[in-house]
């Protein structure tokens, strides 16, 4: 069973601090100054904090069973990497047409205008042990683990 | 309006080189230190209005903040000291009480950092807690005055009938602190950290949210003078009760939680009405004496049906080894002390500052006392008030104390920077607050961990100590003074401590 990141919305503060260390993981340097320096102009992290009132949660891909994205995709970007299962966005294939962003029941990506237009997507930090949301949420609202079909961590 | 004559306790120091504005501190900060200049794209701080809690220092992901008393010098002057200026400047600002949170933070002589342990040298052995058993389990009530037990054939059968205990698998428990004086999740963590270790944690005069009743069997239920949140449920959820007289940090004065914290949830546990402020009386309005206490010992024995041992809970005060005395005779299984630098959610500065005696002194006197009266098994003594460290446990206990409260030590374990704002209600760290925003910041799988964690720290260091004096049971240690040496004291301390000077 591959992990999936689980969603503890009662545990999240809104600090953002998943979307500070998404950009750094997905930046060329890996560091945080850098990322935030030079680098910053063409990225952006590929999870939302959505915040309403006190409530708030880090939003990021669901990975789903059946993803409406793949589906969706004109040119063969988004797809399940055959190695780790992840669905990921192959950015130099994507051709900004935004069908995956109309289809994701959860709203989980973002059009990244930046440079050239992609579809900006979580892709668990591909290989990586721990997802850097996962390792860098200072209450534990994420947490990375097996579920079942229902999405429930067993 | 009149120009302010306040100034910053603290300046704010950022390094723009390593800031990358990601405004994880202007998010965290329930004071508004924190602020983003869209115009120039950089956050900016206000220090005014900072209390030093560290908050925005710990998130920081480059660590570019650092926090520094402000460096602002009036001219030298002995006597009229930074701090009292300015206490004065506020009270001629705003012309009421002042007010403060935690514990005592004055330079008073701290007696555990004056007294030294002994340790197991030739003439006797010392004990390898790893490799030998050690044992800290611990019974808190009263204990009778002698065992009847008869022998037949089958063996030997106990026929003096003990009265309730609590049993301790480590003789440290957490203090009363109420849901209100602190968050829903705190008081979990509590509840959770206690039942894992096998010890109790206390529900203050905030009675028991109907979620925490699975911990009853490790709940000690208060009862205060405003009894709030007292039925019988309540008491009979818990696995012992205590009245509570007294608290360290402002002896003689009551509770006050402000409506604003009596949050819907908080108003059905304390059943009171939702917005009110929470009023403790300073006495119970039906204790003045020490008969009068005996009449409500009783009346909560009996409505438990003698099931659960009842404790006593007052500060430590001049004269308190009487006290304790009425306190036994009134009937109490268990006389808990709170001293001098015990703390609080809020109480007027200059009562926490100046009202009450350190537990040292109180316990040294209690135990004496009791042992003097031919009282000292009829209840166990509890001692509370500032336990740093495990080393303050073994001293306690030595001193005479069966066990101690931390609660100080349990918040800091949570989180707590002593920023000293409890009753700010902002606790940047979720745990003196009821702002849905700030209490989700403690998470309680965390806290119950980090208590725990500590709880366990403690205990080994406590068994490393014990071996060390070649002691193998808490039991041995407990009134064992000649394991205490006391350094810089002089006779009258070294006498009221009853304990020799170090080197005699």
């Amino acid at each position: 069973m591959s992990k999936r990141i689980v969603i503890h919305e009662e545990h999240c503060i809104g600090c953002r601090l998943c979307e500070v260390h998404c950009l750094v993981q997905h930046s060329s340097s890996k560091d945080i100054v850098k990322a935030y320096g030079g680098e910053r102009s063409h990225l952006m992290p590929r999870l939302t904090v959505e915040e309403d009132g006190p409530v708030s949660f880090a939003l990021q891909c669901r990975q789903c069973e059946e993803p409406s994205c793949v589906e969706a995709c004109v040119s063969g970007a988004m797809h399940r990497d055959p190695l780790t299962g992840t669905v990921v966005c192959d950015e130099d294939v994507c051709v900004g047409c935004w069908m995956c962003i109309m289809v994701c029941p959860a709203g989980a990506i973002q059009q990244n205008l930046l440079g050239t237009r992609i579809a900006s997507k979580c892709d668990l930090c591909y290989g990586a042990e721990l997802p850097a949301c996962v390792a860098n949420c200072p209450n534990e609202a994420l947490t990375f683990e097996v579920v079942d079909e229902k999405g429930a961590a067993s | 309006m009149a120009l302010s004559l306040a100034t910053a306790s603290f300046c704010i120091e950022r390094d723009p080189a390593r800031c990358i504005a990601c405004q994880v501190c202007v998010r965290q900060c329930a004071n508004d230190v924190h602020f983003y200049d869209a115009d120039d794209d950089v956050v900016r701080s206000r220090d005014l209005t900072c209390v030093g809690c560290h908050r925005c220092v710990t998130l920081c992901p480059t660590q570019a903040l650092s926090v520094r008393q402000n460096p602002l010098e009036f001219r030298p002057h002995a006597n009229w000291a930074p701090a009292i200026l300015r206490n004065i400047y506020k009270q001629a600002e705003t012309g009421g009480m002042l007010l403060t949170g935690m514990g005592d933070d004055q330079p008073q002589r701290i007696y555990w950092d004056h007294m030294v342990l002994n340790a197991s040298q030739v003439t006797n052995p010392s004990i390898d807690p790893v490799r030998e058993p050690m044992e800290l389990k611990t019974y808190l009530g009263s204990k009778p005055e002698r065992l009847e037990i008869t022998e037949d054939g089958e063996g030997a059968t106990l026929r003096t009938e003990i009265t309730p205990q609590l049993e301790l698998d480590i003789p440290i428990m957490f203090s009363a602190m109420s849901y209100g004086s602190i968050s829903f999740n705190a008081c979990e963590s509590l509840a959770r950290a206690a039942t894992e270790a096998g010890t109790y944690y206390n529900t203050g005069e905030g009675g028991l949210h109907p979620a925490l009743y699975q911990y009853g069997p490790n709940t000690i239920a208060q009862v205060a003078s405003g009894r709030f949140g007292v039925h019988l449920d309540y008491l009979n959820a818990a696995a012992a009760l205590e009245i509570k007289i007294g608290q360290g940090a402002k002896p003689g004065i009551g509770g006050h939680l402000p409506g604003e914290k009596v949050t819907l949830d908080i108003s059905r546990t304390r059943m009171i009405p939702q917005g009110t402020d929470a009023l403790s009386p300073a006495p119970h309005h039906d204790i003045y004496s020490i008969e009068d206490l005996r009449q409500l010992i009783y009346a909560i024995k009996e409505a438990t049906h003698y099931q659960k041992p009842v404790s006593v809970k007052v500060a430590a005060v001049h004269n308190i080894a009487p006290i304790a005395s009425g306190i036994v005779r009134a009937g109490a299984d268990i006389v808990a002390i709170d001293g001098l630098r015990g703390g609080t959610g809020a109480a007027p500065t200059m009562v926490r500052n100046n009202v009450g005696i350190p537990i040292e002194l109180a316990i040294a006197a209690v135990d004496a006392r009791l042992r003097a009266e031919g009282v000292r098994h009829r209840a166990s003594l509890v001692a509370a008030g500032s336990m740093r460290c495990s080393a303050d446990v073994v001293k306690a206990i030595a001193l005479g104390a069966d066990a101690v409260y931390i609660a100080t030590s349990a918040l800091v374990a949570m989180g707590c920077h002593l920023c000293q704002h409890c009753y700010t209600g902002k606790c940047n760290w979720g745990i003196a607050t009821q702002d849905p925003y700030l209490t989700k910041r403690l998470n309680p799988n965390i806290g119950a961990r980090r208590l725990g964690n500590l709880l366990r720290a403690w205990a080994l260091e406590i068994k490393e100590m014990m071996g060390g004096m070649g002691i193998n049971s808490i039991e041995s240690l407990r009134g064992n003074r000649d394991h205490l040496r006391g350094i810089g004291l002089n006779a009258v301390e070294l006498d009221a401590l009853g304990i020799k000077a170090a080197g005699m």
